[in-house]
């Protein structure tokens, strides 16, 4: 029964960890002789300012355990794992890890460009703490995990970066820890290479071993891992169940995307916003971003409502939307039509469309007035697209077109590829065997 | 500190790895290779030995005959402790990777430099031994008893030297230049173009100052061992240098210790 004693404790455990990097930014040009010429030499070595990377972040891993830390750039994710790695140490609080520990943080950090792979295995392998005696007894496996079975015997300055991070890769895997730790390094290599990193978590995840990832794939994170941490600015804001992190960590992003794009859109809106009376491009359809048109009908604002009514610039893959246009009219006109298209970020058309084509016969148009497409699921890939909107007579003059100016974004937890979702279903006939997941 | 210390007895396997690479890497890629550990000390005895033995040979000490042999005792060890602490002094920044990316024992990496440098030292004694064959200038055998003393004693004054160097490197990039200038210095304070007499007939009654430097004592007992006549009866000044490097290692291996945790920062 060792062995569930074992399962019961925890692998790794963070309790009030804070990490606090000093800036030394009044010391950027001093050098030893003026700190002992003004006799600073003690003050100097203390920070200036400094800078919280964690700040009181708890949570424990329980052994053999895949747990995954995901959080923006500069959340502190990578400061949490040089933490657990025992490379830095925590300004307060402690954090606990039981067992041997692999890191794969920096591959190859400690290969020589001029000696051979073969050599490098060997002194790299010591490095991360083995012996002599078990790197030879691995040796083989690690080539040929690596792939590199022609060029061991080469220098490793000779080796292409996918080449040495595979190697690198390599050793601090059969290292054989029982804590692994992952920073963002599957993006080595080819496709195959990943595979087969990922079949190497499986079967250290199967001979119960602990795995921390930190990774920007949150398809990673959802497929691998059974507890997910949330790290925002240097706290930790979710930890639990990996679809409800996952969750909670895109909405935040949604959030906070919809208000960069609400602001860049504004700037662009602003500065591309001359007043309507231009004259159209000659070609409208391949025109860059921009305005134009007489003005005697003017589109005022453009917002994009979610379900709710709400007014947001990020979706859900497949969630209704609502493109609302307030537009007034500077004289009463009966000759109008309204538009609308979408297009991807390359500028090729998704949808277009207008009231004319949809065969509404809109007769006139008189003071303020607002106008709404509305989209009862937006069945569109993640991505991020842009929208036209505009207000014309039948033969395509524009009282006002907005072009390209509005930006929306769409997010989706499927990986699917494209520009369209159908709405789909896969069916099999028998003989085809499917694991239910 | 002291847990740590006792650590580093098991990075042996690390420290000689290391080491192996080191000498490995260094020449790979030349095409004299391992000739050029030869033939460095080899073409600076010769430019010493030339320029005072020919061009201002009226100026040396008639005891220090076959000039070149005597220069060699003390050159030898010297070129060990200077190119040592130089590499000393960048070792933490150059492996700024390895601090950095992975759990590593940064003390390794001074006494790594120390240790690669002695090991051209070594290469430089046998050039030394086959000079001594040569011409016929032969060390005292009992005295020679005391030549490993000495080497350990320089190895552990240099490895406390070493670390302090390293350690401050990290914070202050510009010790390096300062040690490197330092070297040239003290290399001429210390009895190794002139022998220890003559250094003291010509300060007169302020010759003590010349034994305020420690590596007054290594080098003077490289000479008696290797090169003067007679019992060597230095063990005194030897063993006093002894404690000093002792001292001065733990004081480095605490400066170290304390810094420790600012390096993978501050590299």
């Amino acid at each position: 029964m060792s062995s569930v004693n074992v399962r019961a404790q925890a692998a790794i455990e963070l309790s009030q960890v804070s990490k606090v990097y000093r800036r030394y930014t009044g010391r950027r040009f001093a050098t030893l002789k003026s700190a002992l010429l003004s006799g600073s030499l003690i003050r100097d070595l203390r920070p200036d300012e400094i800078f919280t990377a964690l700040s009181d972040v708890s949570f424990s891993v329980r052994a053999g355990q895949t747990v995954g830390i995901i959080g923006r750039n500069g959340s502190g994710k990578s400061t949490a794992l040089k933490l657990i790695a025992g490379i830095t140490k925590p300004t307060t609080g402690t954090v606990a890890v039981q067992g041997r520990i692999s890191a794969l943080i920096e591959l190859g950090a400690g290969f020589h460009p001029e000696i051979s792979g073969r050599e490098n295995v060997f002194i790299n392998g010591i490095m991360l703490g083995l012996s002599k005696r078990e790197i030879q007894r691995r040796f083989d496996e690690i080539v040929e995990f690596a792939e590199l079975e022609e060029f061991i015997d080469a220098p490793v300055k000779t080796y292409s970066s996918g080449m040495y991070m595979r190697l690198g890769f390599s050793v601090a895997i059969h290292v054989d820890p029982d804590v692994l730790l992952v920073d963002e390094v599957l993006a080595v290599g080819d496709a195959g290479f990943t595979h087969r990193c990922l079949d190497k978590f499986a079967e250290f995840k199967r001979r119960g071993k602990t795995i921390l990832i930190v990774t920007h794939s949150l398809g990673l994170v959802e497929q691998l891992c059974d507890q997910v941490v949330l790290l925002e600015a240097g706290k930790k804001t979710a930890d639990g169940d990996p679809k409800r992190v996952v969750g909670a960590y895109l909405t935040e992003v949604g959030r906070q995307e919809g208000k960069f794009i609400a602001t860049t859109d504004a700037r662009a809106g602003q500065a591309n916003l001359p007043a309507p009376g231009t004259a159209p491009p000659a070609d409208p359809s391949k025109a860059g971003a921009g305005r134009w048109g007489s003005g005697i009908v003017e589109i005022r604002d453009v917002t994009m409502l979610d379900r709710g009514g709400q007014a947001v610039q990020v979706v859900d893959s497949g969630a209704p939307l609502t493109i609302r246009f307030s537009v007034r009219a500077q004289q009463p006109v009966q000759d109008v039509v309204f538009g609308v298209g979408i297009f991807n970020a390359e500028g090729a058309c998704v949808y277009g469309t207008n009231t004319d084509i949809d065969a509404i016969g809109t007769e006139s148009l008189s003071g303020d007035a607002e106008v709404s497409f509305v989209i009862d699921a937006l069945d569109l890939v993640a991505g991020t697209y842009k929208i036209d909107v505009a207000v014309h007579t039948h033969e395509g003059a524009a009282y006002d077109y907005h072009r390209l100016l509005h930006t929306l974004r769409v997010q989706s937890q499927t990986r699917d590829v494209g520009l369209y979702r159908p709405r789909h279903r896969w069916e099999f006939s028998t003989n085809v065997a499917v694991k239910p997941r | 500190m002291w847990r740590n210390l006792a650590q580093l007895v098991q990075y042996r396997p690390l420290i000689h790895s290391l080491v192996v690479r080191d000498l490995k890497a260094r020449y790979r890629g030349s095409v004299l290779g391992l000739f050029w550990s030869f033939f460095n000390p080899l073409l600076l005895l010769t430019i010493y030995s030339f320029v005072f033995s020919t061009i201002l040979k009226n100026t040396r000490d008639p005891d220090t005959d076959p000039f070149a042999l005597f220069l060699f005792c003390g050159l030898l060890p010297w070129t060990w402790f200077a190119t040592g602490l130089n590499e000393c002094a960048v070792s933490l920044i150059h492996s700024g990777n390895l601090i950095k990316k992975v759990l590593f024992p940064a003390e390794v990496l001074p006494i790594v430099a120390v240790i690669a440098t002695m090991v051209h030292f070594f290469f430089g004694l046998l050039i030394l031994a086959a000079f001594q064959i040569y011409t016929g200038h032969l060390p005292d055998p009992v005295d020679l008893l005391w030549f490993p003393v000495v080497v350990v004693i320089q190895f552990v004054f240099t490895v406390g030297l070493g670390l302090i160097l390293a350690a401050l490197t990290v914070h202050f990039r510009d010790i390096r230049d300062l040690v490197s200038n330092l070297l040239t210095f003290w290399f001429f304070a210390t009895p190794i173009v002139y022998s220890y007499r003559m250094g003291a007939g010509a300060l007169g009654e302020h010759s003590w100052i010349l034994k305020l430097n420690p590596f007054y004592h290594l080098a003077v007992a490289y000479q008696e061992i290797l090169f003067f006549p007679g019992p060597f009866n230095g063990g005194r000044s030897l063993l006093a240098i002894g404690a000093l490097s002792v001292l001065l290692f733990i004081a480095g291996y605490w400066l170290f210790d304390r810094l420790r945790d600012s390096f993978a920062e501050a590299v």
